[in-house]
């Protein structure tokens, strides 16, 4: 196995997970608390390494499984005494915990594995180097294994509760009274968001994670207006920025998480410009064209009101200045809504007519 | 499949055909250790159009959360068909308030209106053929059927209630809960939604619905159950709306509105 293709691997598989995952917390509004919970592991991940001994996989995913839904229970403990708004109540409560992990690791844990720096920004390029090895069996890289878990248990989640995830971010009303128990919902996305940030953590660290589990998922919803739709999309935004980006780190010589990140936000600035739907650019097209066919309404119209003028005629009739009547007019004669006569006087087609008694009906 | 994770099936109580709808016996709610309601008690008999009536701040929204069991009372109780919410739950139909969702949630209408079929399939199962014919028959009661494929954003607001309210025609319940149907929307669906609640009541139906609007009132339902925090009145309209209720609930101010 080339050391390049571990990493695409690896990358694909923190993408998958993060897109799934990110869907539906972009759309609860709840994209910070992704944020939250992937600094706020961090005292679960070393507790785990005391109390496990080593780093293995599953403890570190248990340790840190526990501390996110911990995260999510003490954020919505303190929003709810009604005295801390939710973006506090998040501010606070991640803070204080990476903040406890901090301490922790460098009071007891100055010399292991665990520096800071990692946690942060992670090291994908390692990922070939670090292989499980059981009872002396090679079994091949470990993020294979950890993130291979992570995006099964993701997957699993999200075609279970398909619906049960659906309904209660739509409506979570609507899921009490169908008895859907959306509290149990949230708690399992969360834990669902705890395992995958951890499962991510050696590959991209806790920052950048975050570029995953919001920009694809940012990106997608963009593009479609289903739910389905934009989870398969934010998936193939997160596994082209896993690619992309690592081609670019090899080209640029940069850090391929860095790179990877770097690749899902060019991807949604992509789609903030350029999205058929939702983009800037189509935006703009929409608002000029009905700027133009507006102006168009506006002049067919006032030749309608006076039947006969001239361009000078018109332009005191609306109130134009002189060079936008003209420009008006010429789109109004090539799109073959008037005629203009030798002596400059200015004519409603038939076309033109039909275009006036829409504008009037659609006015009634 | 785990029981315990599949209510509205097995921990579903079979009611009595004749058990009463909603029954609310001294029921008071806080906030904290403020009340917002206080000591109210009425019931509402099956097959009738009831509307809930009273000044903002009022306790309606929250007669219809503790209803639901969004939140506990602090004291009295609620029954629906002789049961507690959580027992007789895949009999109530609910209408939430149009704002209470996000409107640019990326589905269409024919699929907010499947919605209300998720509680009879329970955990896990995904809706099919069958629920995607029956949530079309239910656009088109209310008219929208032309529009099953919009994105919900692209929908009027009349056009939006009509889609809660078939999602609610979905849920074949036998009590509907309604927060406010009436609010902002335009005449045609007005009309729409009266046309609607008349045929729920033909089907014997009962319909419990917040109101806002006092002049039509009285059109629109049989009784009306009148809160400020205490209960004012409950009653048949002819009954229960009269002046001096109202000028009980609303002060001064409903005065003018409520003479009849």
């Amino acid at each position: 196995m080339s050391a390049g293709f571990v990493i695409i691997v690896t990358g694909i598989l923190v993408a998958v997970p993060c897109a799934v995952l990110g869907t539906l917390l972009v759309l609860r509004q709840m994209a910070m608390v992704g944020d939250a919970i992937s600094h706020a592991v961090l005292p679960g991940i070393v507790l785990a390494f005391f109390l496990s001994g080593s780093l293995g996989p599953l403890a570190a995913l248990v340790g840190a499984g526990a501390f996110g839904l911990l995260t999510a229970v003490f954020i919505e403990a303190l929003r709810s005494t009604g005295r801390v708004k939710e973006d506090s109540s998040i501010g606070i409560v991640f803070t204080a915990l990476f903040a406890l992990g901090a301490f922790l690791i460098s009071r007891y844990a100055g010399n292991v594995h665990l520096d800071l720096e990692h946690v942060l920004y992670g090291e994908i390029a390692f990922a070939p180097l670090n292989t499980l090895v059981v009872g002396g069996v090679d079994l091949g890289p470990r993020t294979f294994w950890t993130l291979g878990i992570v995006t099964v248990l993701a997957l699993g989640l999200v075609l279970l509760l398909y619906k049960e995830l659906k309904v209660s971010t739509f409506d979570p009303g609507l899921a009490v009274a169908l008895g859907l128990a959306p509290g149990v919902v949230h708690y399992l996305l969360m834990g669902a968001v705890s395992v995958t940030v951890v499962g991510a953590f050696d590959a991209v660290g806790a920052i950048l994670v975050v570029a995953f589990l919001i920009a694809p998922p940012a990106t997608a919803y963009l593009l479609t207006e289903r739910l389905s739709y934009m989870m398969v999309l934010a998936v193939a935004v997160g596994v082209v920025s896993a690619v992309a980006g690592y081609y670019l780190a090899y080209a640029a010589n940069v850090s391929i998480a860095g790179a990877m990140a770097v690749a899902a936000g060019a991807l949604f600035a992509t789609a903030v410009l350029a999205s058929p739907t939702h983009g800037v650019l189509a935006n703009a097209a929409r608002r000029r064209r009905n700027r133009r066919s507006f102006a168009r309404g506006l002049l067919l119209a006032g030749l309608s009101r006076s039947r006969r003028s001239t361009e000078h005629d018109l332009a005191h009739h609306l109130g134009w200045d002189g060079e936008r009547v003209s420009t008006v007019l010429r789109a109004a004669r090539s799109g073959g809504f008037v005629l203009q006569t030798g002596n400059g006087e200015v004519v409603l087609t038939r076309k033109g007519q039909e275009a006036v008694e829409n504008l009037s009906r659609a006015l009634r | 499949m785990k029981p315990v994770l599949k209510p509205g099936r097995e921990r579903a109580a079979v009611v009595a055909p004749d058990a009463t709808p909603l029954e609310v016996r001294g029921l008071t709610a806080a906030y904290r250790e403020k009340p917002v309601l206080w000591d109210v008690s009425f019931h509402v008999p099956e097959g009738q159009l009831v509307g809930i009536i009273g000044p903002n701040g009022a306790g309606k929204t929250t007669l219809l959360k503790v209803v639901m069991g969004l939140m506990q009372p602090a004291a009295g109780r609620v029954r629906v068909f002789g049961q507690s919410f959580q027992k007789a739950r895949r009999y109530v139909g609910y209408v939430p308030q149009r704002g209470s969702v996000d409107w640019d949630f990326p589905t269409d209408a024919l699929d907010v209106v499947q919605m209300g079929l998720y509680g009879k399939l329970g955990w896990f199962r995904r809706p099919g053929k069958k629920e995607r014919r029956v949530a079309e028959e239910c656009l088109e009661k209310v008219g929208m059927g032309a529009f099953a494929h919009r994105q919900i954003s692209q929908l009027s607001g009349g056009q939006q209630q009509r889609v809660f309210l078939a999602r609610a025609l979905a849920q074949d319940a036998r009590l509907y809960l309604m927060d406010e149907p009436f609010a902002g929307v335009d005449y045609t669906t007005e009309r729409a939604i009266v046309g609607l609640l008349r045929e729920l009541k033909a089907q014997g139906r009962t319909v419990v619905a917040v109101h806002h609007d006092l002049g039509t009132a009285a059109e629109y339902f049989d009784r009306i159950v009148i809160l400020n925090r205490h209960l004012i009145a409950e009653g048949p309209v002819g009954r229960a709306l009269t002046r001096e209720n109202l000028e009980a609930a609303y002060g001064g101010s409903g005065a003018f509105i409520g003479d009849r």
